[in-house]
């Protein structure tokens, strides 16, 4: 598979993914924020949570393959930066995503 | 001359990539043409002008400009169309492309990515054979047939933002090259082909700006074109087969 390809086709699926996952995302701050519960009430919801730890582990790997892929498109278009050292950089990138990403799920749900 | 209703003010590049505008004056005519200002500049005007042209009636795809910003071909624009109805001309080479000298821009690129994009019909049968059946209300050749009368003028290629700044993009001309192909029952290497447009600047690159369908002389849609590259890309990746 030619890997402008395959980055296009990672970016799409994950797009599909993250699309709903933003969508309940957004739903969930905007009624946890009118219904007025407080931060130890909201992790007492989700502390030992399964069905949560799934949503956010699969929002947290969806977004760690979606965002470097168009960050990296912007920087070769946009600055002319090509080759291994923007492939590397962006590399890092997700990877950090990733990391912060399942630091948070994890200290969130306790999993 | 003086500025009247009878007499265009017409800028014109000059030069290459450094040049710069030198101002003329031409008589104003009833339906007259960008390509006839042109014209008359360089013949009665100033006869060391260069540009391109050859067929006159919009078949060749040879006298593409920039006029008054936009890329077109000049023969078959009305200067009316081309100015809004002022009195100023501004001419330049299209965008895009090296500039040889004023109003001639060198096609090389344009052509050389042609060939990257594997635009060229591959074969499958010798002269000793039968003629290839093709039935022209299947949806296959009418999405070739609705593709097909490019005359690479580079217009398309010349309004594309992405080709303006990713010099890797092979460009709408070409991609519309490949897509009739892979809609050709008559192409013998529709994988090579869908390979070139899916390699580093082929059909992903495209942003679906839709400038080249904006701006094509013969009404194509390569933007169609290129989104139908990418959908048979994206169904031969997930299928496995490449």
């Amino acid at each position: 598979m030619p890997v402008p390809a395959a980055l296009f086709l990672a970016q799409r699926a994950s797009a599909l993914v993250l699309a709903p996952l933003v969508l309940i995302h957004l739903g969930l701050a905007i009624y946890a924020i009118h219904g007025g519960l407080s931060a130890a009430e909201i992790l007492a919801r989700t502390q030992g949570s399964l069905g949560w730890s799934l949503f956010y582990g699969l929002f947290v790997v969806a977004a760690a393959v979606h965002a470097p892929i168009g960050l990296r498109n912007v920087l070769r278009e946009w600055l002319g930066w090509k080759g291994v050292g923007v492939n590397l950089a962006l590399a890092a990138f997700g990877v950090l995503l990733l990391v912060l990403g399942i630091r948070a799920v994890s200290a969130v749900t306790g999993i | 001359m003086s500025d009247t209703q009878d007499t265009l003010q017409v800028r014109v590049w000059r030069g290459g990539e450094d040049g710069e505008f030198q101002a003329f004056a031409v008589p104003r005519r009833e339906h007259q043409t960008v390509l006839d200002v042109v014209t008359y500049i360089q013949r009665e005007l100033d006869p060391t002008l260069a540009y391109r042209f050859a067929c006159r009636v919009g078949m060749c795809g040879s006298c593409g400009m920039t006029v008054n910003g936009r890329p077109r071909w000049t023969c078959r624009t009305h200067v009316d169309t081309a100015t809004g109805g002022s009195a100023v001309l501004e001419l330049e080479p299209l965008r895009s492309l090296p500039v040889i000298r004023d109003l001639a821009a060198d096609m090389t690129p344009f052509f050389e990515k042609w060939q990257a994009a594997q635009g060229r019909a591959t074969g499958t049968r010798t002269r000793a054979d039968d003629t290839h059946r093709i039935d022209p209300a299947s949806p296959r050749r009418q999405a070739a047939d609705a593709a097909i009368e490019c005359i690479n003028c580079g217009v398309c290629y010349a309004a594309c933002d992405v080709v303006a700044s990713d010099p890797d993009y092979l460009g709408p001309a070409a991609l519309n090259r490949a897509w009739t192909l892979m809609n050709d029952d008559r192409e013998g290497d529709r994988k090579g082909v869908l390979a070139a447009a899916m390699a580093g600047g082929g059909c992903h690159s495209c942003h679906s700006h839709g400038s080249c369908t904006e701006h094509c002389p013969v009404e194509l849609n390569p933007s169609a074109g290129v989104a139908g590259l990418k959908r048979l890309s994206l169904l031969a990746m997930v299928g496995g087969k490449v």
